[in-house]
């Protein structure tokens, strides 16, 4: 029986890639090194809820139609829309990604990626600061002070920490855990916290106080720092700025509490501060903890395409980006997008109401593997193959490595990849033809 | 009873398990709940798995109530998902990304049940 080692999980954006995966008949039977979400991902295709054809509503109801019936019925609610909104593209391979990005160009569409509710601010960050960072495997082999801020890995990416952080042994890193400091900050005790040999619990939306007081100590100035900072002792922040400024190599792993709480890309931007006055004093650098297992390669393949990581606006002719603009829940707030097109990801589940409000009243073509909210509202439904199990394709971790994904078993599904060339050729029919 | 809270949402490995099960009702128990500390569930009145209605100026729906004493006073969590989508600030302040956290809410008792993830969906197409 065949025995799949160095599979890579298409989960989070650790994108662990020393999963070994035994296949008995096209079947997955047995897991090994996956956590409890990339467990639930490599079982998923064979006790999830797949949607098992494509379908189309009709009086209401979702039924069941051929590939080739739904890819025309979508394709003629693209041809017939002025404002398209193609969103997520990011649980699926950087090869797909082009094709979308292709298939918004030709229909002058705006196209997003789910950083919109997750990383998106970071990337503003990240082109405001600049963003100094290293491989993860730069991280396990020197990071002596690992700063997990507004994240918690034990439960969104369950073995960051054993393989590339906290835990994990490396070149100049042999002790493991007991050769690092690992600081945890955050609005309340998490599971990561509760491992933290620092726990500094801050008030809610105030991480822009905290980092403008820690550059305030970094760069001598402790003098200005009031007593309390974001509801933390004064003792404690100049702790917490010894220990980044007395560390050999810092790495501050950041997440949501630090993207979608108040100040959003400001928080990201003084981050990025903090670590070029931390490179006065020693080696700092910073990684967003990446949700989407492929959000890091939207951005790459959207940047060398477009020239944009994300929010691109096809409208014009040539690629346009004003994220406040142009993102995709700004599009949905203002009611603007008179169709959407959603694939590998579920805006259903994850937008705010009021955006969710617009995605029902407008024609929404869905491609995914399975049936999640989004299917609720959805008027054509594509199913597609899960890459990086029955499909291969190009994934980039979160510290922007790529790594190529195994097809592991047989699928009777098409491709992403397929489904976004079908669907362009489709439209580039129907346009030739009006 | 009422009480004043601070509204944040994010992931769990419960919720992240079910991210390709939404239709599971293992999806439904690891999103549809509210957690707060004990001491402010006992100001509440209310035990866990019991009906909380929690109201923002964006919305309001009914969740489970659940403890969590690494939750600081007044501090509420609502795991990522369409329950706490439905009080959630929509607004991107200019950088396109909605307020996930940080959002005042108002929690009550109630002898409403949560909806389940097809009758919430539902309610946006019947809107
Ligand atoms: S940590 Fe992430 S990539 Fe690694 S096994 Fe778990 S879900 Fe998969």
């Amino acid at each position: 029986m065949p025995v799949i080692k160095d599979a890579v999980c298409s989960l989070c954006g650790s994108l662990c890639d020393d999963i070994t995966v035994t296949v008995e008949d096209n079947k997955i039977t047995k897991i090994e090194n996956a956590c409890i979400l990339g467990h639930s991902k490599f079982v998923g295709m064979f006790e999830h809820d797949r949607i098992e054809t494509p379908m189309i509503r009709k009086d209401g109801e979702l039924v069941p139609v051929s590939y080739e019936e739904a890819i025309e019925a979508a394709a003629k609610i693209l041809v017939n829309s002025r404002r398209i909104l193609s969103y997520g593209w990011c649980s699926t391979s950087c090869e797909a990604v082009s094709g979308a990005i292709e298939l918004a160009e030709e229909t002058g569409s705006v196209i997003d990626s789910t950083a919109n509710v997750c990383h998106g601010p970071s990337a503003l960050a990240a082109q405001e600061k600049g963003s100094p960072s290293a491989s993860l495997g730069e991280i396990k082999n020197r990071a002596d002070v690992i700063v997990f801020w507004g994240c918690n890995p034990v439960h969104a990416h369950p073995r960051h920490m054993s393989r590339y952080s906290s835990f994990s042994k490396g070149f100049f890193t042999e002790k493991g855990r007991k050769g690092r400091t690992m600081v945890v900050i955050d609005v309340r005790k998490t599971d990561t916290a509760k491992l933290a040999d620092n726990y500094v619990e801050i008030e809610q939306g105030s991480d822009l106080l905290l980092i403008t007081a820690l550059r305030s100590i970094v760069n001598g100035h402790e003098d200005v720092v009031p007593e309390t900072v974001a509801g933390v002792p004064k003792a404690e922040v100049l702790e917490l700025a010894e220990t980044l400024k007395n560390a050999k190599f810092v790495c501050i792993f950041f997440g949501m509490g630090v993207t979608q709480s108040r100040s959003k890309y400001k928080n990201g931007d003084a981050v990025s501060s903090l670590i070029s006055d931390l490179n006065q004093h020693t080696k700092a650098v910073m990684i967003g903890m990446r949700g989407h297992y492929n959000v890091t390669g939207f951005g790459q393949v959207a940047t060398w395409e477009t020239g944009f990581p994300m929010a691109i606006d096809f409208a014009r002719g040539y690629p346009y980006y004003n994220p406040g603009e142009t993102g995709a829940n700004d599009l949905l707030v203002r009611e603007e997008p008179d169709a959407a097109i959603i694939a590998a990801a579920d805006p259903g589940a994850h937008f705010p109401q009021k955006a969710v409000r617009h995605l029902a009243k407008i024609p929404v073509i869905q491609i995914d593997p399975y049936a999640n909210p989004t299917t609720e509202i959805a008027d054509v439904v594509i199913p597609s193959a899960i890459v990086g199990i029955e499909a291969e394709g190009t994934a980039y971790r979160m510290d922007a490595i790529s790594l190529r994904m195994k097809k592991l078993i047989d699928t009777r599904f098409k491709t992403d990849e397929e489904i976004v060339k079908d669907l362009t050729a489709k439209v580039r029919e129907l346009k030739r033809g009006a | 009873m009422k009480i004043k809270a601070n509204l944040i949402s994010g992931r769990t490995a419960d919720q992240g398990a079910h991210l390709e099960a939404k239709t599971h009702k293992g999806y439904f128990d690891a999103c549809a709940y509210c957690e707060l500390n004990s001491a402010d569930l006992e100001r509440l009145g209310v035990s866990e798995g019991d009906s909380l209605k929690v109201t923002t100026e964006f919305g309001e729906v009914v969740v489970f109530a659940k403890a969590n004493d690494g939750n600081p006073d007044n501090l509420a969590f609502i795991p990522m998902g369409p329950w706490a989508n439905a009080v959630l600030d929509p607004d991107t302040h200019g950088c396109g990304m909605p307020g996930f956290k940080g959002v005042p809410a108002e929690i009550e008792v109630t002898e409403e049940k949560p909806l389940e993830m097809k009758a919430l969906m539902r309610k946006y197409l019947e809107d």
